[in-house]
């Protein structure tokens, strides 16, 4: 496929379905973007002693994130470099080696060769180890790797979008945040693109949310407890049209994107009046001086997406990261964070928010999913080349650092800046 | 149903059993004819309806959930079937329900905490997905008999990847 025949299926208002249905294109997705972009792979806090490791995929390669004895993390490759099986079975484990079932070859924790059973066997060994994915940083604890070994520098990759992974971070009173409270995974029979297309899209909640947010609505008022926080997050998907005019969108490049000036705590959640937050706040008071707490607590960022691989949300503390499966299947892990030094309270809300919108069986959720599916399905049909991506697009306006922001918060301008990226990453040959 | 009570089978401990078997089967058949309003009305005031993610989770509050609702999410979450546009539920998924394995494990006089296996096999959408589950009851005597407090169900591939979940256990 010629760059020439890659850039004809992205135009400034439209974009062509074999974008999302054509098994050639998610191959050299593959190749071009999710092997050389930096993909999340994960939070320090899932590491934190020598020997700790988890497992996930960097696109459709099964990685290995490890604590070694010295501190020092590796991402490698799960797959021994005998046979070729699978070394790590476990989602997450702490190990001295890390020991091949199929021929007991066994791996330091650092990628390199320990021991091989039967050596003289072998016509020499090779010393490399485990396979290598080449690049890793840390930005404020959040853990990206490029299967590249070359290409921009993580600050350079994330540029403005930095500022997201701070607000994340700093709301924390200790000024840290770790994984906690369990991972969901989700999957739907949709192209990776669609949940990206969809996360920043503030005129999609009336019409598929619409039956969460009735239902919610019918029901008598909860005040307080466990059913409240899930409630107010049905009915804030039933917000006028004007919240979502005025919802700010910006996006950067590389194809990340965020969504501000929405809404805040004391919309969203018992929050400001709740105790546990005014001794949060108290709490984040003392690190930051009332000034510094009131600047944290007043930054209304809602998704984050750094395109390709996650979105977050500082507001609970909630991560999802993709793992494309095929062309037409996507996987969604979706992380909670716990802000140290919080009241416990603030990982219960956490929790709860996590159900209602990252659950796998949520009310909210299930009905993305199906949309995702549906879209799937319907761009399958050939006689109709085309989808739009058109929405808004006179109102967008250069802003700082580099960024663009949409004129309404309905715009669709985070999508065609996703698919600028894409067009960048697809047409340049390794 | 296959049945079996733990220790001796008096006659005192076979005369819940009896009630507890209706009302598993009942709520079995509710769930099957999609009478959801009827289904709800068979759980208290202040019920939970727990699908945990973990297996063995000790706590819905500080570790996410499949499902997890109090009664309010639960009225929520029948609702959402009526709507026109409930798009993942409309047609509601076609179930069977096949209950097994019944055990009475504690009865205090004022609540009884029940044991049983569950298979679902789930139809909508051109998708058959069939689900395994150990699932506990606690149910609650009251003047009109036994209603259900609480009932939490453990999928047995409750940590893989799963598609969305719209049919209820």
């Amino acid at each position: 496929m010629s760059a020439l025949d890659i850039k004809g299926l992205v135009q400034p208002d439209r974009v062509h379905r074999a974008v999302y249905t054509d098994p050639a294109i998610f191959e050299l997705e593959m190749e071009r973007l999710f092997a050389r972009a930096w993909l999340l792979v994960g939070h320090e806090s899932q590491l934190p002693g020598p020997g700790d490791y988890f497992t996930t995929r960097m696109g459709r390669e099964p990685v290995i994130v490890a604590r070694h004895t010295d501190g020092t993390i590796h991402v490698l490759v799960n797959r021994c470099a005998h046979r070729g099986a699978r070394v790590c079975d476990a989602a997450r484990g702490t190990a001295r080696l890390l020991v091949c079932p199929y021929h007991g070859w066994s791996y330091a924790t650092d990628g390199r060769l320990a021991s091989v059973p039967f050596p003289e066997g072998y016509d020499g060994l090779p010393a490399s180890g485990l396979g290598r994915v080449p690049r890793l940083a840390s930005y404020r604890g959040f853990l990206f790797a490029s299967l590249a070994a070359d290409g921009p520098s993580v600050d350079q990759f994330l540029g403005p979008l930095r500022t997201s992974f701070d607000d994340f971070v700093e709301r924390a009173p200790a000024g840290e945040v770790e994984v906690g409270g369990g991972v969901f995974k989700h999957v739907y029979r949709g192209n990776w693109k669609l949940v990206w297309e969809n996360l920043n899209d503030g005129v999609h909640p009336a019409f598929v949310h619409a039956s969460s947010i009735w239902a919610a609505r019918e029901q008598p008022p909860v005040n307080g407890g466990y059913a409240e926080i899930a409630i107010r997050q049905m009915l804030q998907n039933g917000a006028p049209p004007e919240v979502w005019e005025h919802t700010g969108l910006w996006v950067t490049p590389y194809g990340h994107s965020y969504m501000g000036d929405y809404h805040d705590d004391s919309r969203l959640v018992p929050g400001m009046n709740h105790p546990a937050f005014a001794e949060y706040r108290a709490a984040l008071a003392r690190r930051l001086g009332d000034e510094g707490a009131s600047r944290v607590l007043g930054e209304l960022r809602w998704n984050s997406i750094v395109y390709p691989s996650c979105s977050f949300m500082s507001q609970f503390r909630q991560l999802r990261i993709l793992q494309p499966l095929a062309v037409d299947r996507t996987a969604v892990h979706a992380y909670s964070f716990r802000l140290k030094g919080a009241p416990e309270q603030m990982f219960r809300d956490t929790i709860a928010f996590a159900n209602v919108v990252n659950g796998t069986g949520s009310p909210v959720l299930t009905d993305d999913l199906e949309i995702y599916e549906r879209a799937q399905q319907a761009l399958a049909t050939a006689s109709t080349e085309w989808i739009s991506i058109g929405r808004g697009r006179a109102g967008d306006v250069p802003d700082r650092e580099g960024m663009h922001r949409g004129g309404p918060g309905t715009s669709e301008i985070y999508i065609r800046n996703q698919l600028v990226a894409w067009v960048e990453y697809m047409t340049t040959e390794t | 149903m296959a049945t079996r009570t733990r220790g001796a089978s008096t006659a005192r401990s076979l005369a819940p059993m009896a009630e507890v078997e209706r009302l598993l089967l009942r709520e079995a058949a509710l769930l099957d004819d999609g009478r959801l309003d009827e289904w709800l009305a068979l759980y208290t005031e202040d019920a939970i309806y727990w699908v945990p993610l973990e297996p063995g989770q000790a706590d819905p509050l500080t570790t996410v959930s499949l499902i997890h609702d109090d009664r309010a999410l639960l009225e929520v979450r029948v609702r959402q079937f009526k709507h026109p546009r409930a798009h993942a539920r409309t047609p509601i998924p076609r179930t069977v329900h096949q209950i097994g394995n019944v055990e009475l494990r504690e009865d205090d006089g004022r609540e009884l905490r029940v044991t049983s296996t569950l298979v679902m096999v789930e139809y909508r959408s051109e998708r058959q997905r069939v689900w395994g589950a150990r699932v506990e009851h606690r149910l609650r005597r009251e003047a009109n008999g036994l209603r259900i407090a609480a009932k939490r169900v453990d999928l047995v591939n409750s940590e893989s990847e799963l598609e969305g979940i719209v049919a209820l256990f």
